[in-house]
């Protein structure tokens, strides 16, 4: 097992480099300035000699190879650079952001999966009765509902109903629990109930193919408690390609939700991807890519060792 | 429709009125102001920005020389300075300051500090930004002959150098922090405003607490404040609606002005004005057909800017026709006059019949191109479709292509547009700052219709040292008719102002520019 694991680690180096040159590469061919954006986007009368200024000192005028060498040198240690918009490290900023977008994350993978197990279950073990009716309803509801929309009417539903909306401004779950969650609960509600759509959807199809197969009809010719068929048997199979959906989706929530975290006000890696790439911020750019490149990278790791987990045939291959 | 509209226009009457009466009661100490920005500053150096995103985030922990007195706008009034002289031939300006000013580290504030301020203005040393530095290029030197004195002589006349100094991006900084690290205020917040800067959560918020020993007896009246980064309009709204914002100091659409009065009805105190930006068309002069003036001024002649303001000013914050000065300031061009000029005149379709002759006379009367645009929504948007539908009326065809703020900026600068819809962010009316954009290419970069015309530049050199103020008029009036025969580039329609704010908020002063009256030193809560 761990050597499987050491294996697949040091599968994602490689990944991890091709995505690096590939990123530094192609935002250099996207027109854009991030000099011209930071000192004339506000229609600014600002000289020529300024803007040259202003490039120099952040490096743009050195030639292309040199800047690339000194992407991968700094990367090699650790060292994602300076966002050239705001001149703070590009892990300072990314790190301010991480906090909050990770606990959107994961409080919306709960949701998600509290919801979808059992009702993807529930919908499969009592196919073609109202329960099955009601989970497909509300499944492809979950599927066709994008998430921001949700969030705009959860936002004018506490408005209209309660005159109340939750915080604007982050606080950390350690410092305020309550505070915190009253601001998390709605994006994670509004996102988790799309991602619990598509698990139940999953666990459903993937229970009733696995409840028609020969292991199965044997447990249950051997006697075995239909609780322990399907639980031990069946579940445990059908889960399979729901973990690797959980784990992909779980991956996209890092930076994915652009449009959420705007409805939401929330200070998420989505909003700070898509101001970095409006402002041409080519090195804060290049830190998110890595950023998200990696976790999805380490999200599939994860999915592989649940694999082994769930499946023993994968742990003894 | 028309019933709604008069009442809205009523209640937003009845705000203003309720404003007037309201800022004559005594301010109460106490209370954090939490208000909405709707960008957020790249950065805290006031010398090296031009984007009100650092005015509305770091304006209330800085002091300026002057500042404009916004009641009595475009007059201006001491800040840090107590008094002032300007010598008869405007080549020398005195200021005595106010004595026992400390900046926040308790330090005091002295001459030293304020031309430690503008040597880095107007000659920023390596490595530092200073966007005004052709501002105050014709400070030939400053002098400080005592701790309270500072004198500034001109190398030449410059008749707008009085409101230069009222500035609200001249932020005096300290002498001793610049000698350390002339780039330190990029990173680094320490002034001698009202408030003391308390934390910048990057992407959330700025927040400051009251200055104890601000100079100002009394102020500021607030315990402190909460700027909140608030980029998406409807998530703003929503914050306006639900008082966790109490308001937003840049500007709101009439679309947003009217569900908050609808929602909030007396909650809301709606302020509006003309403002002191400006969308122009833009004609790329090194491509043809648009180095010829024919076509140009056709293109120019098709618009209907009094009917479009009609239309757009009910959609978005485009509103008022004007020229190259912001109508209704001390400098603008009669309506009637205005009327008289190029684009301007009110029977759209002589005009148009006009615009059709030269474009048949220039050899295009099919012409087709494409308009660059930015891809906002406010005004920009708008403006494309309205330049596109007056076009399509003299039979051109024009590609409205939106683009992101980066790529249309980069295609402005190298000339890579054929037409182009641009911008003019002003935080004054004095006319020489907004009459820059229209001298030479080679002279003035921000210049994107790329012309040269020695005409403009004379007559623009003319006013700037014009110290008679009907005079100045007539040149101006003079740059203006050459500006628009020649249509290298004009005013669309200029925009007009939205201020959104719960009724608890007093003091705060409206003005033209949303970059002025940011500094929160009169404002206090009524609750």
């Amino acid at each position: 097992m761990l050597r499987y694991a050491v294996q697949r680690l040091l599968l994602t180096v490689p990944t991890l480099i091709g995505v690096a040159v590939l990123v530094f590469f192609v935002l250099r061919v996207v027109p854009g300035d991030v000099v011209e954006v930071k000192l004339r986007g506000d229609g600014g009368a600002v000289a020529q000699e300024t803007i040259e200024a202003e490039r120099k000192r952040l490096g743009l005028d050195r030639p292309l190879a040199r800047q690339f060498v000194d992407w991968m040198v700094g990367l090699a240690t650790l060292d994602l650079g300076t966002s050239m918009w705001t001149d703070r490290p590009v892990i300072d900023e990314i790190a301010t952001r991480l906090e909050l977008s990770l606990q959107v994350a994961i409080m919306a993978t709960l949701v998600a999966v509290l919801i979808a197990i059992p009702m993807g279950t529930a919908a499969a073990l009592l196919r073609d009765t109202w329960i099955d009716y009601v989970v497909r309803i509300v499944t492809i509801a979950g599927l066709a509902v994008p998430s921001f929309w949700l969030g705009m009417l959860i936002m004018i539903g506490l408005l209209t109903a309660f005159s109340w909306l939750p915080p604007i401004t982050f606080t950390p779950l350690w410092k305020d629990p309550a505070a915190n969650l009253a601001q998390l609960i709605w994006p994670a509600m509004a996102v988790g109930y799309r991602y619990a759509a598509v698990v139940a959807r999953l666990v459903r199809s993937s229970l009733l193919e696995v409840l028609n197969e020969d292991y199965i009809r044997t447990a249950r010719a051997k006697g075995v408690m239909e609780r322990l068929v399907v639980g031990r048997h069946a579940l445990r199979n059908a889960l399979l390609p729901a973990i690797t959906v959980i784990g992909l989706e779980f991956a996209f929530l890092i930076g994915g939700l652009v449009v959420t975290e705007q409805v939401f006000n929330l200070n998420g890696i989505g909003k700070l991807f898509v101001q970095s790439v409006s402002r041409n911020d080519f090195t804060l750019i290049q830190g998110m890519v890595m950023l998200i490149a990696s976790f999805y990278v380490l999200v599939n790791l994860a999915v592989d060792m649940l694999y082994a987990v769930f499946d023993p045939r994968i742990r003894y291959r | 429709m028309t019933t709604i509209r008069w009442t809205l226009a009523g209640l937003a009457g009845a705000a203003l009125a309720l404003a007037g009466a309201a800022s004559a009661q005594t301010p109460k100490r106490g209370g954090t102001l939490t208000f909405a920005v709707s960008a957020e500053t790249p950065h805290y150096d006031c010398h090296g920005s031009d984007t009100y995103a650092t005015l509305h985030f770091a304006a209330p922990f800085y002091s300026t020389l002057l500042r404009f007195d916004l009641p009595k706008y475009p007059a201006v009034t001491g800040d840090l300075a107590e008094s002032w002289t300007v010598a008869p031939d405007l080549m020398t300006y005195s200021f005595k300051l106010n004595h026992g000013v400390t900046f926040h580290d308790g330090s005091e504030v002295t001459s030293a500090d304020v031309k430690a301020t503008y040597e880095r203005l107007r000659n920023p040393p390596t490595g530092v930004v200073s966007t005004r530095k052709a501002t105050f290029g014709d400070i030939d030197r400053i002098e400080t002959p005592d701790s309270h004195s500072i004198v500034f002589r001109m190398k030449s006349v410059n008749t707008a150098m009085l409101e230069h100094f009222a500035s609200p991006w001249n932020c005096i900084y300290s002498a001793r922090v610049l000698a350390e690290d002339p780039a330190a205020p990029r990173t680094k917040i320490m002034g001698s405003g009202p408030f003391i800067f308390g934390e910048h959560v990057k992407g959330s918020h700025v927040s400051g607490t009251r200055n104890p020993k601000y100079f100002r007896q009394g102020q500021p009246y607030l315990d402190g404040f909460k700027g909140v980064f608030m980029l998406q309009a409807a998530a703003m709204m929503n914050a306006l609606q639900g008082g966790q914002v109490l308001a937003e100091y840049r500007g709101i659409s009439p679309a947003e002005r009217d569900r908050l009065l609808q929602a909030m009805g007396d909650r809301i105190r709606i302020e509006e004005s003309s403002w002191t930006l400006n969308l122009l068309v833009l004609f790329n002069t090194e491509k043809k057909p648009f180095d010829d003036v024919r076509v140009r001024r056709a293109l120019n002649m098709a618009l209907d800017r009094w009917g479009g303001s009609q239309g757009l000013s009910r959609i978005s914050t485009l509103r008022s026709v004007g020229g190259v000065v912001r109508p209704g300031s001390p400098y603008a061009t009669p309506e009637a006059e205005l009327a008289k000029l190029p684009g301007y005149g009110k029977d759209i379709a002589k005009a148009r019949e006009e615009a059709r002759r030269l474009l048949r006379e220039a050899g295009v009367p099919n012409l087709s191109f494409t308009l660059t645009n930015r891809n906002l929504a406010q005004p920009y948007t708008p403006a494309g479709v309205f330049l596109v539908d007056q076009w399509r009326q003299i039979g051109v065809t024009a590609d409205h292509r939106q683009f992101e703020t980066s790529p249309y900026l980069a295609a402005m600068s190298s000339g890579n547009f054929e037409v182009a819809i641009d911008f003019s962010n002003l935080f004054m009316d004095e006319p020489s700052l907004g009459l820059s954009k229209f001298v030479s290419f080679d002279r003035s970069p921000e210049n994107r219709s790329r012309s040269i015309d020695r005409q403009l530049d004379s007559l623009f050199d003319q006013q700037v040292r014009e110290r008679d103020v009907e005079k100045r008029k007539t040149l101006i009036r003079s740059f203006e008719q050459r500006l628009f025969e020649q249509s290298y580039q004009a005013p669309i329609l200029w925009w007009h102002r939205i201020v959104a704010s719960h009724k608890t908020v007093m003091g705060w002063e409206m003005s033209p520019s949303h970059n002025l009256g940011a500094d929160l030193s009169r404002v206090w809560l009524n609750q």
